[in-house]
């Protein structure tokens, strides 16, 4: 085996993606947690936060485009890499779903405890569980798992109707309820576009794997 | 019923009266022409006294095309574009097995002149190569003169046209009596490209034309194989990878193995070659990873 040295910067490459992986869930689950608890100063420190993710996927970005430049990789180095600069950016714009929700809990304020969120906790541990086993098809690049979890986002499609019909019900019965309820269609809507993501790393698992681009879940929204 | 466009489809399916719609594109892309092949290699085998150094090819070349052929030193791929244009049997004891076929015409058949193959297969050398005592002019000139072409005003005109299409004419066409020898590495290598192809050829095979030559010369090298293929069918073989990969339409990996014997392992179109080969011997090779 010749190329050592490229195959460790693509392995430690790699390991970055994780690193920007578990941010992204971190960003999730204190989102929500934040949203939960009514905890707005937090939810601010989160949006700031997000600024610390934004770095580092530009930092990977700037690492696999130097090193396509330098050592002009072909097939699977060559779908590697590609695939990493994809991955990174759907991990960078699942947190700015999780800043989304961040925002929404400082929009709501000292809307009083506690809050009523129906079937949007169970949408975010869906979207957790789905970004969890993206990354995990994409280290151990197991395509069959990558299929499996695009048919979870129907799932999470499935929730957030029921989130859309909820929130307008409540609002037609009050009306004063419009504006929390508003937000709480955008933190679902933010949930579904997270777990679409995580659809969208899958399909760069098996463009990976395979060399083949397919669109595996097209999902309604 | 609307008065839709609609053709048989499948015996079948017309028997049982169904009619197949097709999109624009899938009766464009069934009305498109197959591509013309310009040589056709069967099981050819090349032989240099007793040792074998190629075995086993079978290819097709696309006319009007860029092929490419890559592969480790000594694998055989220059030996195989000799076997093209009966340029391998001028080693000593060389022989070449199989046939290679050119527009459909065995060019081993017994009775074919292999001067009249060379014509029809011209070839680009790894090093420019002009004539040292002739001029730019006369190096174009001297492989129609060679033909029997007698008429100055015909000589004349044929040089400006290879030297143009070679993308030389502006360069050199104040200079035309100066020796081929006083341009640079470059232009020696453009001279050499409208040498061979003022006898206008239907092939151009070119070994390594450009790892003599600098960045800027090579870029400029590459965009005239792109050029070329338009009116040419041009073989190449190259050590750099990313060159094959940016002139190339199809690319052919090859290795020897164990035995020394150079054989095909892969051909298939540029961009799936080097995006996803199906043979873990190219993708070892083309990842850098051989051995």
């Amino acid at each position: 085996m010749t190329r050592d040295l490229f195959s460790r910067e693509i392995s430690e490459l790699q390991d970055e993606v994780l690193i920007l992986g578990s941010m992204a869930e971190k960003a999730i689950l204190d989102s929500m947690e934040a949203l939960r608890d009514g905890d707005i100063r937090w939810s601010q420190k989160l949006v700031e936060d997000d600024q610390r993710i934004n770095a580092k996927r530009f930092e990977i970005e700037e690492r696999c485009i130097f090193v396509i430049a330098s050592q002009q990789p072909m097939a699977t180095d060559l779908r590697a890499l590609v695939s990493m600069l994809f991955i990174i950016t759907d991990l960078e714009r699942i947190a700015d779903h999780a800043e989304g929700i961040a925002r929404i809990n400082v929009m709501l304020g000292d809307e009083p405890l506690p809050r009523r969120l129906g079937y949007i906790p169970s949408m975010a541990d869906r979207s957790v569980a789905m970004l969890r086993d993206s990354l995990k098809a994409y280290i151990e690049q197991d395509t069959a798992l990558a299929r499996q979890i695009c048919e979870a986002d129907d799932e999470v499609d499935r929730l957030h109707d029921r989130v859309y019909e909820d929130s307008t019900a409540a609002m037609i019965a009050d009306p004063r309820t419009i504006q929390r309820n508003t937000y709480m269609l955008w933190t679902s809507h933010n949930l579904e576009r997270i777990a679409d993501r995580c659809t969208n790393i899958c399909e760069r698992v098996i463009y990976l794997v395979t060399g083949n681009m397919e669109e595996i879940n097209v999902s309604k929204y | 019923m609307p008065d839709t466009h609609v053709e048989s489809g499948t015996a079948a399916a017309s028997a049982i009266g169904v009619h197949i719609v097709r999109t624009e594109e899938e009766a464009a892309a069934s009305a498109a022409p197959a591509q013309r092949v310009a040589i056709r290699a069967e099981n050819v085998e090349a032989w240099y006294g007793p040792k074998l150094a190629v075995a086993g090819v079978n290819m097709e070349i696309r006319a009007n095309s860029v092929t490419a052929l890559i592969g480790p030193s000594g694998c055989g791929k220059s030996t195989l574009i000799r076997t093209f244009n009966r340029m391998h049997e001028f080693a000593p004891a060389a022989r070449v097995g199989g046939a290679v076929f050119l527009d459909g015409e065995n060019i081993y058949e017994r009775g074919i002149d292999p001067a009249r193959v060379r014509q029809r297969v011209g070839m680009v050398f790894q090093k420019p190569n002009p004539f040292p005592t002739m001029s730019i002019a006369e190096n174009v000139a001297a492989g129609l003169r060679f033909l029997g072409v007698r008429s100055k005003s015909e000589i004349n005109d044929r040089v400006e046209r290879a030297l143009k299409v070679s993308a030389l004419w502006e360069e050199v066409k104040n200079d035309l009596k100066k020796p081929g020898m006083a341009l640079s590495g470059g232009q020696q290598q453009r001279l050499c490209i409208a040498r061979a192809i003022a006898v206008e050829p239907e092939v151009v095979l070119m070994d390594e034309p450009c790892s003599a030559l600098d960045p800027i010369a090579t870029l400029k090298i590459e965009d005239l194989m792109r050029e070329l293929a338009v009116q040419y069918t041009i073989v190449v073989v190259t050590h750099n990878m990313q060159q094959a990969a940016r002139v190339s339409d199809r690319t052919a990996f090859m290795l020897a193995g164990e035995d020394h014997v150079g054989r095909l392992v892969e051909y298939r179109s540029t961009e799936e070659l080097f995006t996803r080969p199906q043979d873990k011997r190219t993708e070892d090779y083309i990842t850098g990873r051989f051995g």
